[in-house]
C-alpha cells in the first residue's frame, strides 16, 4: 500500500535518502528503527506529503503520488493518513479538544455532538480525562504526546504514522500506547508505521522492522529475522553495544 | 574577475523574492476563490484592528500637531504673518495623503507584520503548520489569507480614524495654540481640501496592508533553526515591510493622481 522506489532527498549538502526502498502492506505494523539523525523523520514526512523527494517515487495505493499535483487528489491521499509529530505539534492557540477536533471538522461532516463525543473517546483512548478545556502549555510533555495522538486516532485514518509515540512517557502508559496501536490494528485494519528508539516497545508492536542506515533501509524483515540478523550494524543497534562498526559518538 | 559572492547575493535574494511573490500569488488567488477560514478572520479582525487603536491615536495626534507646527512656521516666514490661516488644506491634504497612512502602516508594520512573522514562525519551527497540513487545512487558506484580508480592510479604517485625529490635532495647533483665524482657516479647508486626498491616501492604505501581512506571513513561514530564527524572522518582517512601505508610498504618490477634479 507504501511504496518508495530509489527515493533521495537532500538539504543542501545534507544527502539524507540516498536510494531508498521500502514496502508497506496493508494492515501491518512496521518498525523504523535507526540512528538519531538518520532521517527517519524526513523518512515519515514524504510518505504523507510534507516533503517532496529530489528523486524516486513514492506509491500510496498504487498512485505515485510525487506526480500528483491536483489539489483534491492531493488532499484526498492525505485524508487517508495520520501523523502523530515527535514533538506533538499541538496548536498553542486552541484547547485540547479544538486541537483533537481539529481533523474530524475537516475531513467529516459530522453534527457537532458527535464531534464532542468522538473526542472524549478520544482522549478516553489515550488514557486522559477532563482535559478538554485545557490549553497545550497547561499539559506535561507526555500529555501533549497522548494528545497529540488523540488528535490522529479521531477522524479513523487508514495509516497512522507515530514518530516516537513512546518518548518522554513512563513505562507504564508507554506499555498502553504500545497496546493502542495494536488494538487499531485488530480493530480498524489501520496500517501503522512506528518510529521508535525503544527495543521492548517495537518488539511489541512490529510485525515488520526497518533498519534506516546511510540514507538506504539496509535491513527489513520480521522479528525473528531481525533479531538474528548478520548484519553486524543491525546487530550492534538493537543490543545497543557501544562497541562496532555504528559510530558510538 | 567576477566575484562570486556577488552573484550568490543576488542569486539569493531573487530565490527569496521569488518566495514572497508566489506567496502572494497562491495567497489572492484563494482569496478570488472565496475558499478561506471565516473564523479567523474576524480574530484577526480584533487583533490587528481593535488592538492597534492606542497606538494609531497617538502617532496620528504627534503627527498632526508637528506637522502643523512646520506648516505654520514655513507660511509666517515665508509668506508672512496672517497667511497662517491658509495653511488649513495644505496640513489636510499632507496629512491624509501621505503622513497618516505612512506612519499607520509603519506602526502597524512593527506591531503587527513582526507579531505575525513570530506566531507562524513558532508553529513552523514547533511543526504546527505540517500538522495543519497533515489535519487537511491549507496554511495559507488558514493562516496568510485571513491576515492579508484583515490587513486589507484594517489598514484604510485606521488610516480614515488617524486622518481625523491628525487633521483635528493640526487644527488644534494652529488655531488653539497659535490663535490663527479660525474662520479663514476652516472655510479654505473645506474649498480645497477634496474627497480624493483622503481616498488616494486610503488607496495607499490597502497596499500597505498587503504589504505588512504578505511579508508578516513569508517570514513566518520560511523561519528556520529555532528560537534565534524566529527572532530574525521578526525583525525582519518589520524591517522589509517598513522599506517597502516607504518605497510603494513613492510610486504610489507619484502614479495616483494629484487631485480628481484637475
Ligand atoms: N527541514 C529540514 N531542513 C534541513 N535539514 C533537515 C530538515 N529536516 C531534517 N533535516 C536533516 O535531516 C537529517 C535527518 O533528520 P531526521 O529528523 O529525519 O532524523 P531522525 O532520524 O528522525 O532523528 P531522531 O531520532 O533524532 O528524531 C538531519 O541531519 C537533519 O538535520
Ligand atoms: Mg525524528
Amino acid at each position: 500500500m507504501i511504496r518508495f522506489v530509489d527515493v533521495h532527498k537532500s538539504f543542501g549538502e545534507n544527502h539524507v535518502l540516498r536510494g531508498l526502498n521500502l514496502e508497506i502492506n496493508r494492515g501491518e505494523t512496521l518498525v523504523i528503527i535507526g540512528q538519531s539523525g538518520s532521517g527517519k523523520s524526513v523518512l515519515l514526512k514524504h510518505m504523507i506529503g510534507l516533503l517532496q523527494p529530489d528523486r524516486g517515487q513514492i506509491y500510496i495505493d498504487g498512485v505515485n503520488v510525487t506526480e500528483l499535483r491536483e489539489e483534491k487528489e492531493l488532499y484526498a491521499v492525505r485524508r487517508k493518513f495520520a501523523m502523530l509529530f515527535q514533538g506533538a505539534a499541538l496548536f498553542d492557540s486552541m484547547t485540547v479538544a479544538q486541537n483533537v477536533s481539529f481533523g474530524l471538522e475537516r475531513y467529516t461532516t459530522f453534527p457537532q455532538e458527535k464531534i464532542e463525543k468522538i473526542v472524549t473517546e478520544c482522549l478516553d483512548r489515550v488514557g486522559l480525562r477532563n482535559v478538554e478545556h485545557l490549553m497545550p502549555f497547561e499539559l506535561s510533555g507526555g500529555m501533549k504526546k497522548r494528545v497529540g495522538l488523540a488528535r490522529a486516532i479521531a477522524y479513523n485514518p487508514e495509516i497512522i504514522l507515530y514518530d516516537e509515540p513512546s518518548t518522554g512517557i513512563d513505562q507504564i502508559r508507554a506499555n498502553a500506547i504500545n497496546d493502542l496501536i495494536n488494538k487499531l490494528k485488530e480493530e480498524l485494519n489501520v496500517t501503522s508505521v512506528v518510529i521508535t528508539h525503544d527495543m521492548d516497545s517495537t518488539f511489541k508492536v512490529a510485525d515488520r522492522i526497518a533498519m534506516l542506515y546511510q540514507g538506504t533501509i539496509i535491513e527489513c524483515g520480521t522479528p525473528e529475522e531481525i533479531q538474528q540478523s548478520k548484519n553486524r550494524i543491525v546487530h550492534q543497534f538493537i543490543h545497543g553495544h557501544a562497541e562496532g562498526p555504528l559510530e558510538n559518538w | 574577475m567576477t566575484d562570486p559572492n556577488r552573484f550568490s547575493f543576488l542569486f539569493r535574494f531573487l530565490t527569496k523574492a521569488g518566495e514572497a511573490g508566489a506567496l502572494f500569488n497562491q495567497t489572492f488567488k484563494n482569496i478570488f476563490t472565496k475558499s478561506w477560514e471565516k473564523k479567523n478572520f474576524l480574530q484577526q479582525l480584533e487583533e490587528i484592528g481593535v488592538k492597534s487603536l492606542p497606538i494609531v491615536t497617538i502617532t496620528a495626534a504627534f503627527g498632526g500637531l508637528v506637522f502643523g507646527l512646520q506648516i505654520y512656521i514655513a507660511f509666517t516666514r515665508y509668506v508672512g504673518h496672517g497667511s497662517e490661516a491658509y495653511s488649513g488644506p495644505i496640513i489636510s491634504l499632507g496629512l491624509s495623503k501621505e503622513l497618516i497612512p505612512v506612519f499607520v502602516g509603519l506602526m502597524l508594520a512593527g506591531r503587527v507584520g513582526s507579531s505575525m512573522a513570530a506566531e507562524i514562525g513558532t508553529m513552523k519551527i514547533t511543526e504546527q503548520i505540517d500538522a495543519l497540513f497533515s489535519l487537511g487545512a491549507d496554511p495559507n487558506r488558514f493562516l496568510v489569507v485571513p491576515r492579508t484580508l484583515a490587513c486589507i480592510v484594517i489598514l484604510p479604517m485606521l488610516t480614515l480614524y488617524g486622518d481625523f485625529i491628525g487633521i483635528l490635532s493640526g487644527f488644534f495647533y494652529n488655531i488653539v495654540l497659535m490663535g490663527v483665524n479660525r474662520h479663514v482657516y476652516i472655510t479654505n479647508t473645506l474649498t480645497y481640501f477634496e474627497m480624493w486626498d483622503v481616498v488616494s491616501g486610503l488607496i495607499k492604505a490597502v497596499f500597505f496592508g498587503v504589504i505588512i501581512a504578505i511579508v508578516g506571513c513569508w517570514q513566518g513561514l520560511s523561519t528556520e533553526a529555532g528560537a534565534e530564527g524566529v527572532g530574525k524572522a521578526t525583525t525582519r518582517a518589520a524591517v522589509i515591510s517598513s522599506v517597502l512601505i516607504l518605497i510603494f508610498n513613492f510610486f504610489l504618490s507619484e502614479f495616483l493622481p494629484g487631485s480628481f477634479t484637475g
